[in-house]
């Protein structure tokens, strides 16, 4: 039986974010959670392979204990189970402490796994590094940023658009794919199945002992990065406000602005030509 | 035996869209200015297969020459290392991987840079989770600071946010750069360097995955991820009609055109130019934004505009106070007026 295990991640919802407008700063905590679009594409994309396949689909997520609620709409869109890995001792993992936290649990949840899949990134931090470092930690084949896969047996056969080629791959199971969000618009979630989802379906919680993994390479401790510090680029803008008439305001930001705006499309802007 | 050694920063030669994305000499060009404030050299990495013309020969110093390796040194490399072969012909990632893996567990730079295309997007990771060192994605900017460590700047969209981040401990230190954000040293044939000729090891593994086939795609001179004026349009342009006034105004400021999802799905404009969560994300120098609001998908995808000119009627909507200069009035005639100025001062 063909056994996939689709990483997913909890991500703030962008539209209904608690947004600071005096700084431009996120306020994380009250952010609403969802399912990070592109892992949302990677769990249709098992659920297509499924249906022609067969088999079972372990959706897994790292994050707080709310991250729970990802996993329950993963189920409720088709996945089998659901694996939370929830430690404190797992947070503020950079992507070389998440893949290494992620390798040993799927080892451990899904040990004779022949597919993972993941989003090609996240968007709260758009690193797109997981997936290929999984496919490291993993030791096994990965192609990132597929936009269609073709299952034939144990070769699967992927289409991409990687810089300026349309390129198409193959490799044989067991493999790591990311997924685009590109292809396939994703489906309904069926009412029926999110209740039941929400609340019938056992998760299954794992903390960092279960996964018996070296508790120097995971969360902050396992980490290769700092963060030094976050800003909002946009809070240093001057933000000159001009009003009148159109045209006025035309000439005034020739006047004002040449040597960005000409100078940027390399033109003189200051000289009324037809004037002069 | 190291401590003799002279400290290096390392780019890797991404030449496979050398004509569309100068990202490599861009890369060369900020390594060196990083390398002359912690004592480095800068080296270049590159793994291929070139035809004979294409690659230097290391022994024939002919100073004319102006394949890869040249390419390299002309632009501010001290030092080439090269693997060619056949084997190398295509991009492989778990082929370059390991060779890169290799060639810096042997010779330990401080820090390695390469090109956030999407080759390099897959390869640093694999590179950084092989060596077991930090990396941080799509940089927009380098810095080194008081310690000597690698600020590597990136943005993260968890708020229109820019973080600044170092790797301590670990080396090398590792960066992807977006393309476009250092400008290039021009091309100096004076300049010298050291080739080192890396042989391609006795036991590489076949490479697992397999690419059957490879087609490059036609793109357009400018994409608008790479403009350099972008002019964006919202609901406020009011209709169709005048939304396609701002075809106009980007072809006379040699721009392109971006949109906002309201706009997109009022088939106003086609959904190659949305830009947005869903769509495109836009760096250019200057961004013009036509009546649009701001909503927070939007204003993500082009923060890093480097010069913000907004208009709309409403002083108050969010896309105003993100803007350099916020224009009142109203979006589609303040875009004829500046059409009109711009034809009056351009001959």
């Amino acid at each position: 039986m063909l056994k996939m295990v689709v990483c997913i991640k909890q991500v703030p919802m962008v539209s209904e974010l608690p947004w600071d407008p005096k700084t431009g700063t996120l306020k994380r905590d009250l952010a609403e959670g969802m399912i990070n679009p592109a892992c949302r594409a990677a769990l249709d994309a098992a659920v297509r392979i499924r249906e022609s396949e067969g088999g079972e689909i372990v959706a897994m997520t790292m994050g707080p204990p709310m991250a729970e609620e990802v996993l329950r709409e993963a189920i409720a869109l088709g996945a089998d189970r659901g694996v939370l890995l929830c430690d404190r001792r797992l947070a503020g993992a950079d992507t070389l402490a998440t893949s290494y936290t992620l390798a040993r649990a799927i080892e451990k949840v899904c040990p004779d796994f022949d597919l993972i899949l993941c989003g090609f990134a996240t968007s709260d931090s758009e690193t797109a590094q997981v997936g290929p470092q999984l496919a490291g930690a993993l030791g096994i084949p990965g192609v990132a940023y597929v936009d269609e896969i073709e299952l034939t047996g144990r070769t699967v056969r992927m289409q991409r658009l990687a810089d300026n080629f349309l390129e198409t791959l193959e490799m044989d199971l067991p493999g790591l794919i990311t997924v685009t969000t590109g292809v396939h618009a994703p489906r309904h979630v069926p009412l029926g199945g999110l209740q039941d989802a929400f609340t019938g379906a056992e998760i299954e919680t794992l903390d960092a002992k279960a996964l018996d993994v070296d508790p120097e390479r995971i969360g902050v401790k396992g980490s290769a990065t700092r963060i030094l510090n976050v800003y909002s680029p946009t809070s240093d803008k001057k933000n000159i406000v001009l009003t009148g008439t159109p045209k006025r305001i035309v000439e005034r930001l020739f006047e004002r602005f040449d040597d960005r705006i000409g100078g940027t499309i390399g033109k003189d802007l200051k000289s009324d030509k037809k004037k002069s | 035996m190291s401590a003799q050694k002279k400290r290096a920063i390392w780019v890797f030669g991404d030449y496979r869209n050398y004509f569309q994305n100068r990202v490599t000499l861009q890369l060369l060009a900020r390594a060196r200015d990083l390398a002359g404030k912690i004592d480095a050299e800068v080296c270049a990495v590159l793994f291929g297969y070139w035809s004979e013309e294409w690659v230097d020969d290391a022994l024939s110093q002919n100073p004319t020459f102006c394949g890869v390796v040249g390419e390299s040194i002309a632009h501010g490399a001290d030092k080439v290392y090269l693997t060619d072969h056949p084997r190398l012909a295509a991009y492989s990632m778990e082929t370059y991987a390991l060779l890169m893996e290799r060639l810096a567990k042997r010779e330990k730079p401080e820090i390695i840079l390469i090109g956030a295309t999407t080759f390099g997007r897959e390869f640093a990771p694999r590179v950084a989770q092989r060596l077991k060192t930090g990396l941080t994605a799509d940089c927009i900017g380098l810095e080194i600071n008081e310690e000597g460590l690698l600020v590597q700047t990136a943005p993260s969209f968890g708020g229109n946010l820019v973080a600044q981040i170092v790797t301590p401990e670990c080396r090398p230190q590792m960066a992807t750069v977006r393309p476009g954000t250092f400008p290039e040293i021009p091309h100096d044939s004076s300049r010298r360097g050291e080739v080192v000729r890396v042989p391609l090891p006795k036991d590489l593994p076949e490479d697992r995955v397999r690419l059957v086939r490879s087609e490059r795609r036609p793109q357009r001179v400018t994409k608008l991820e790479d403009a350099r004026v972008v002019v964006c349009g919202g609901r406020g342009m009011g209709s169709k009609k005048k939304f396609a006034k701002l075809f106009e105004l980007a072809e006379l400021l040699g721009g392109e055109v971006g949109a906002t999802r309201p706009v997109v799905y009022a088939d106003w404009t086609d959904h190659e130019t949305l830009v947005g969560q869903a769509g495109k994300q836009v760096r250019p120098q200057i961004l013009f934004s036509f009546g649009i609001s701001g909503a927070i998908q939007h204003t993500a995808a082009c923060n890093g505009a480097k010069f913000v000119i907004a208009v709309n009627k409403n002083p108050n909507a969010t896309m105003m106070k993100l803007a350099d200069v916020a224009v009142v009035a109203d979006a589609s005639q303040f875009c004829t007026a500046l059409i009109q100025g711009l034809k009056r001062r351009i001959r």
